[in-house]
């Protein structure tokens, strides 16, 4: 299992994601930045948290239509696995990647707390470690964390599965308390919570440990 | 020439800052507000040219970036 993660300018959480991904799902971790037109040979694409390009235009949208995007979809056409999480999440949406938008909260503050979450959906590669444990805490720190799908797509989405992780306190106003989501196809998800901010005790809490494991044991 | 293109959030879409503006306008004395959307303008110098062709050319860069049709509408408006 490879996986690759993308740097754009104002992306800040690319070292954690590393960190946790090596640790926990793969030694073998390319960084990729957003001007390259060709991804290494991955499995696994991963868009970290950050503010790409200041949020200028709307979070995540500069950077969707970044050079890398191209090689990121075709990757996600032929199958294989993306992973957004805050503003990869943003990046995602904005790139028509996943369905729906980032908001801004809808309390207007930017939220940066843990959350308790329910894990809707284990049945993913992105979540499979949490079988069996179906409430977990990760932190969330973000200003347009706030979920919008029309009433039509978040019917279809709760019905095949897509709401993969979702808020028990909703903390920004997100459609039916929705905090991950994953395309009809199961293999792009994205995230508002950081679980590569909750992998070791050191700093904490592991919360975010069974989404690494999730991925290694889906190449194991 | 010039292109002016409106973007707003799109009826049903809940505008948290148009709400914290009423509620502002309302507390500084304008209770004949009743409602507010917050958008945003973007002024693009374009090269001198058709005006139908550059509304067309204008509309496609909306699509593809200056507004998020899942939660936006756009109008664009062409200046000589």
């Amino acid at each position: 299992m490879k996986a690759a993660v993308i740097v754009f300018p104002g992306s800040n959480c690319d070292r954690d994601a590393i960190c946790a991904l090596r640790d926990h799902t793969t030694p073998d971790v390319y960084r990729v930045w957003h001007r390259d037109t060709s991804l290494p040979k991955v499995d696994l694409v991963f868009i970290p948290g950050g503010f790409s390009y200041g949020d200028y235009l709307r979070s995540g949208a500069v950077a969707a239509r970044s050079p890398i995007m191209s090689a990121i979809k075709d990757h996600a056409e032929r199958g294989g696995l993306v992973a957004g999480i805050c503003n990869g999440f943003q990046v995602l949406t904005e790139a028509r990647l996943l369905p729906g938008a980032l908001m801004r909260n809808a309390g207007l503050k930017f939220v940066c707390k843990s959350v308790d979450l329910v894990v809707e959906n284990t049945q993913t590669p992105f979540s499979s470690a949490y079988e069996g444990q179906p409430a977990t805490t990760i932190p969330v720190a973000h200003h347009d964390g706030n979920f919008f799908a029309d009433d039509q797509v978040l019917d279809r989405m709760e019905g095949e599965g897509q709401v993969v992780f979702r808020y028990v306190q909703n903390p920004n106003g997100s459609a039916r308390n929705i905090a991950g989501i994953i395309n009809d196809k199961g293999n792009v998800l994205g995230m508002m919570p950081h679980p590569e901010r909750a992998v070791d005790p050191l700093t904490g809490e592991t919360g975010g440990l069974p989404f690494f494991e999730s991925l290694a044991g889906a190449f194991s | 020439m010039r292109a002016v293109v409106y973007v707003r959030p799109r009826g049903g879409v809940l505008d948290p800052q148009g709400q914290a503006v009423v509620s502002a306008l309302k507390h500084l004395d304008f209770p004949e507000v009743l409602d507010a959307r917050q958008g945003k303008i973007i002024e693009l110098v374009l090269e001198d040219g058709d005006a139908t062709k550059a509304k067309e050319r204008v509309t496609q860069m909306c699509e593809q970036l200056l507004a998020n049709t899942v939660i936006e509408d756009y109008q664009v408006k062409i200046e000589a």
